[in-house]
């Protein structure tokens, strides 16, 4: 297999777009990737979407963004996998250049999830759980995660207010990065005292509905270095499932397809959790944070709650987690997300992030999930 | 919206609690399965799910899907039925405060919700307390 370098990232301001269709939402952003990447043509693309058929009453999208990005022919390849379709796009597109079928591949994500109402989304991201089993019950995803906060308290003696510290440290790092949808400060008592959606979980413990794109170009990295620029190369890529039901799991407080792909990923780069400078990973919820630190290996099982009180997980912690302000602050365009972790551990790993750069940061990783954690796929990225 | 055929088809499960059960090693899958997941044995006999269990975990939904606006805030739970077998189901019939880890339950057959006009009522069951 070939090295592969991701030469050129983008990603445009999150948030409720309303003047701007799904189409010219994705195409801007694919643009900039593109230019990032100094290229104008690509051999392939892939693009992480999870329901544009109920969010936009739009199918097919692969065939319709390659039209409007003005690449057509090419082969134009939608990836779903719920929230973990953009991570899996990465994925894709990595074994495509890795392959040598490919040199210049195009990876991407997009939703725009406001051109429903919130019980309408709230339907939508429910299908990425079991409809007929769980969602038939009336369960939604707050729900779902609020289980898992409820058991993961029982368990470990987690507490409500280090949740809440989870959502306070993601909105203080969103307010350093430009294009988060909520770039401002929250408290713990305004996370405690926010309307109640399942509980424990309030509305500040979730991440929010958003319209948004991200986009990454990838390329040989034996090429990419011969175009001067700073060579980030993905190393490592895990991909693993569970049981899309979650009453059907050994355990509830643990997510395990998140802990096998980071076992895959560990193993491919041949590095392990004290080797990675800063993680971007899939904070859905404030307790999905924990839980996914626990898994990756970095926090002790049990211990997630009390690392984020620790503040080992701050910018200038033991491991920084969600640099870019995560899912809460910076939004949650769900196919979208998978890829902006990227672009966000790329941007790092180029030391391009201003006020919220990591120190030293040399090699980064990221974790996207699906469902209440039935797909999750992670990858490790190291700068030349 | 679906046909009735989506909904029909699951009654047995939702209905009677059918489920089934691994003839080589006897993991229990409810809803039945083709295939058990843990040996690939195709050989699966019917069987019932057990009727009381305990609350594994639980929320209180105040946000709902669009089917079930009329009923929030309700409860839902994990159940661990006595068979050992793990469903998810609304907890009724009881305070939310009432709703602890580890509550004795048992199952019984109620409407979940309706679809409207020209729609059908769904069947299924729930969880209510066991009576001391």
């Amino acid at each position: 297999m070939r090295e592969v370098a991701a030469i050129g990232v983008g990603i445009t301001k999150w948030g409720e777009l309303w003047k701007k269709s799904f189409r010219d939402i994705y195409v801007e952003t694919a643009l900039l990737a593109l230019e990032d990447a100094g290229v104008d043509r690509i051999d392939s693309m892939y693009v992480g979407s999870m329901s544009s058929g109920l969010f936009v009453g739009q199918e097919h999208i692969a065939a319709l963004l390659a039209d409007y990005l003005g690449q057509t022919p090419v082969p134009s390849t939608r990836v779903e996998t719920a929230c973990a379709s953009g991570g899996l796009a990465l994925k894709l597109g990595y074994m495509e250049v890795a392959s040598g079928m490919s040199d210049v591949v195009l990876v991407s994500g997009i939703e725009k999830m406001t051109d429903v109402s919130g019980n309408e989304a709230t339907y939508a991201l429910g299908t990425a759980a079991d409809q007929e089993y769980e969602g038939y019950h009336g369960i939604t995803f707050p729900g779902l995660y609020a289980l898992i906060a409820v058991a993961h308290m029982e368990k470990y003696g987690t507490t409500r207010e280090q949740m809440a510290m989870v959502s306070v440290k993601n909105h203080k790092n969103g307010t350093k990065n430009p294009v988060a949808q909520f770039p401002f400060e929250i408290t713990v008592d305004q996370v405690l005292n926010s309307v109640m959606v399942a509980d424990p979980l309030r509305i500040l413990d979730c991440s929010p509905i958003t319209d948004g794109a991200a986009a990454i170009i990838l390329y040989p990295a034996e090429l990419a270095k011969k175009m001067g620029k700073p060579v980030v190369k993905i190393i490592g890529t895990g991909h693993a499932t569970d049981t899309i039901e979650l009453s059907q799991r050994t355990d509830i407080t643990w997510l395990n397809a998140t802990y096998l792909a980071a076992k895959s990923a560990y193993a491919m780069a041949d590095k392990k959790p004290e080797d990675i400078d800063l993680v971007e990973v899939h904070d859905c919820f404030t307790i999905a944070e924990i839980c996914v630190t626990e898994a990756l290996g970095f926090i002790e099982k049990g211990k997630g709650g009390e690392a984020v009180e620790q503040e080992l997980t701050a910018i200038d912690g033991k491991i920084p987690v969600n640099p870019s302000g995560g899912l809460k602050s910076k939004g949650h365009p769900v196919g979208a997300s998978g890829v902006a972790q990227a672009v966000e551990v790329v941007k790092q790993l180029r030391s391009d992030c201003c006020d919220r750069q990591v120190s030293d940061a040399r090699i980064g990783m990221t974790q996207n999930m699906g469902g209440s954690g039935a797909s999750a796929v992670v990858h490790i990225f190291e700068r030349e | 919206m679906s046909t009735p055929a989506r909904y029909w088809r699951e009654i047995p499960q939702r209905y009677r609690l059918e489920a089934n059960k691994c003839s080589s090693c006897g993991k229990i899958f409810f809803p039945p399965r083709l295939l058990c997941n843990v040996c690939q044995s195709k050989d699966l006999e019917k069987t019932k799910l057990a009727e009381t269990g305990k609350v594994l975990t639980y929320t209180i939904i105040r946000v709902p899907p669009h089917q079930f606006v009329d009923q929030a805030p309700y409860a839902v739970g994990i159940v661990e039925l006595d068979d050992g077998v793990k469903i998810m189901g609304q907890v009724v019939d009881c305070d939310f405060e009432d709703i602890k880890i580890g509550m004795k339950v048992k199952v019984e057959f109620r409407k979940l919700f309706d679809v409207g006009e020209s729609g059908i009522l769904c069947y299924g069951y729930k969880f209510v307390p066991q009576l001391r």
